[in-house]
């Protein structure tokens, strides 16, 4: 599929953003995070920013921008529509709860309740914007059943990076559980990552152009006249052919860097200590979002879209 | 409203292809281009068409195929119209956030609201056989009709209410009908040379059929290589073609 960048803006900007309101959340409201005003400003500006900019950045791509509005109508049966409306309603619980923290000078108590309801609503529209991909069965490497897992925890891991991140910089709170919660999310992400692109090495392809022809019976089927000579809509959408040169490649450079290098830095944190926590958890942040756009590109690259059987592609 | 019909009419038009037929000429591809760039979903727009990477909007692409099979040293050229197969379970309908996208109730006919429509793109992803192409320069998605502008249409004769592919295939490799009556002259067709649906493990229950090739001819009918009273030589000639053969072969 081609890759489009609005498209891997949106995906890993708006799950970052989702991620990091969990996280406000759920610290706020258990304590670990005081209703500290200049860090609520911060982290829920780059929390909405994340989120505005990645939504606004979807609607990048469509060729009709100023109707986007009908998008939220058919959540009865599309994914894309449910995504939509469940990204507006969740600005209902975490805008309450923004306030109430920056304004109030709150966040546990009832306040705490309303964040995390925000918190669910941010995990339902990222499972939501998941379910657009993972509901293609035309698109077998995505509609596999570690796309959604894949979403979620990589959303929470960006969140729980930037929320150390900003801790660190701006020293509130007690920084441990962050800590703890950055290097199992990394570790556990990493992990369903590997196990999709297991999934995708081990399953044998559902449709052949045997099948999409239905010439089977006659021996093996390929294509020896295409009806085109340049490539049409089809192709350039959907038979992106680049990055399965390199998958290999790529794929180590996105584990090494959206997984195993940001690990190994948080995890050298708590062993070195305050001095090196800022320049190391920063260094984590910058080489997770190399890694994860890396990994994104990836996602939509590599995967390959049924109606390619009819070209040979 | 992207629900697929909730009380469907028994009525499923659609197209029957007979790939035993079909010579490969592009004259319905032609055809639907023609009718439709002034139809329901018009204009089907070209991009640099007389440019280095013409490129533009086609409701009917033909293919052709090969199919080997190298143990019994056979193989088969197939040509191969490829369109909208108007599935009973439309992947591409559910998706569409706007409803732009919907299958009609009384016949089936899968179609878009291009008014509507904001270029999404997702449904030219739900649809596994390609049967939807992007208008760059409107913005918005298009599609095959099945001629719905054509085939009830009272200002034209009854004969020519078919959709334009199956009106102007010279060989007749197209028939049009309705493949929900088991009575119909096509659902008759389809059973007499086992028709079938394209890829039905994507479970989207198209409408459309297609009729396989008939089994090769082999044996005495083969026509002779070589023709026998074929001669090389010119000996057997009259005196002139002689003298000419001479001259000529100076
Ligand atoms: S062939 Fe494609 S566009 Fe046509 S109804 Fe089926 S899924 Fe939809
Ligand atoms: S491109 Fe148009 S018809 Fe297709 S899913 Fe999007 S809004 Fe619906
Ligand atoms: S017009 Fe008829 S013979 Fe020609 S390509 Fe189309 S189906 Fe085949």
């Amino acid at each position: 599929m081609h890759p489009a960048k609005s498209v891997i803006y949106f995906t890993t900007a708006s799950g970052a953003g989702y991620g990091l309101m969990v996280w406000l959340a759920v610290m706020g409201a258990f304590g670990f995070i005081p209703a500290d005003r200049p860090f609520g400003i911060v982290g829920f500006g780059l929390a909405f920013f994340l989120i505005i900019s990645g939504l606004l950045s979807s609607t990048g791509h469509l060729g009709r921008p100023e109707r986007a509005w009908r998008a939220l109508s058919q959540w009865r049966s599309s994914w894309l529509s449910r995504e939509g409306v469940a990204a507006i309603l969740a600005f209902g619980p975490t805008g309450l709860y923004a306030l109430g923290w920056v304004v109030l000078g709150q966040n546990t108590g009832p306040v705490g309740l309303i964040g995390i309801a925000g918190a669910l609503m941010c995990l339902i529209t990222v499972y939501f914007t998941s379910m657009i991909y993972a509901s293609l069965k035309a698109i077998p490497a995505w509609s596999n059943r570690w796309t959604s897992l894949g979403y979620l925890l990589m959303a929470l891991m960006s969140g729980a990076v930037l929320i150390l991140v900003l801790q660190t910089i701006m020293g509130i709170g007690n920084s441990m559980v962050a800590l703890k919660a950055s290097v199992v999310l990394i570790a556990l992400a990493g992990l369903v990552k590997l196990m999709y692109w297991r999934s995708l090495r081990n399953s044998e392809p559902e449709s052949t152009t045997e099948s999409a022809t239905g010439l089977g019976k006659f021996g093996q089927v390929r294509m020896i006249e295409s009806p085109h000579d340049e490539d049409n809509y089809l192709l350039k959408e959907m038979g992106f052919q680049i990055a399965r040169r390199h998958t290999q490649k790529l794929k180590r450079f996105a584990l090494a860097f959206g997984f195993i290098v940001p690990l190994a830095l948080v995890a050298m944190i708590s062993a070195l200590g305050m001095p090196y926590a800022l320049i190391l958890s920063v260094s984590a942040l910058i080489s997770g979002i190399v890694g994860l756009v890396t990994e994104r590109w990836l996602f939509f690259a590599e995967a390959k879209h049924v109606v390619t059987l009819y070209y040979n592609r | 409203m992207t629900l697929l019909p909730q009380n469907p009419s028994k009525v499923k038009l659609g197209l029957v292809i007979d790939l035993d037929i079909c010579v490969g000429c592009h004259a319905c591809a032609v055809n639907c281009k023609e009718w439709n760039t002034s139809g329901k979903m018009a204009p089907l727009t070209d991009v640099d068409p007389y440019g280095a990477k013409p490129d533009g909007v086609w409701f009917n692409r033909v293919h052709t195929f090969e199919a080997v099979d190298e143990a019994a040293g056979t193989s088969r050229t197939v040509h191969f119209p490829r369109s909208c197969l108007h599935c009973d379970d439309a992947p591409c309908v559910t998706v569409c956030p706007t409803g732009a996208s919907y299958k009609r109730d009384e016949d089936g006919i899968v179609l878009i609201n291009t008014d509507i429509c904001i270029g999404c793109k997702l449904c030219s992803w739900a649809c596994p056989y390609g049967a939807r192409e992007y208008d760059e320069d409107e913005g918005v998605m298009k599609k095959c009709t099945l001629c719905v502008d054509k085939i009830y249409n009272e200002n034209l004769p009854p004969e020519s209410r078919v959709p334009a592919c199956v009106s102007t295939c010279p060989s007749g490799a197209r028939s049009f009908g309705d493949l929900g009556d088991p009575d119909s002259d096509v659902s008759k067709l389809v059973a007499a040379r086992e028709g079938y649906a394209l890829m039905p493990e994507q479970g989207t229950k198209p409408v459309n059929r297609y009729l396989p090739p008939r089994p090769k001819k082999i044996g005495d009918e083969v026509a002779p290589r070589l023709l026998d009273h074929h001669d090389d030589s010119a000996d057997g000639a009259g005196l002139l073609a002689r003298w000419v053969d001479k001259i000529l072969t100076v």
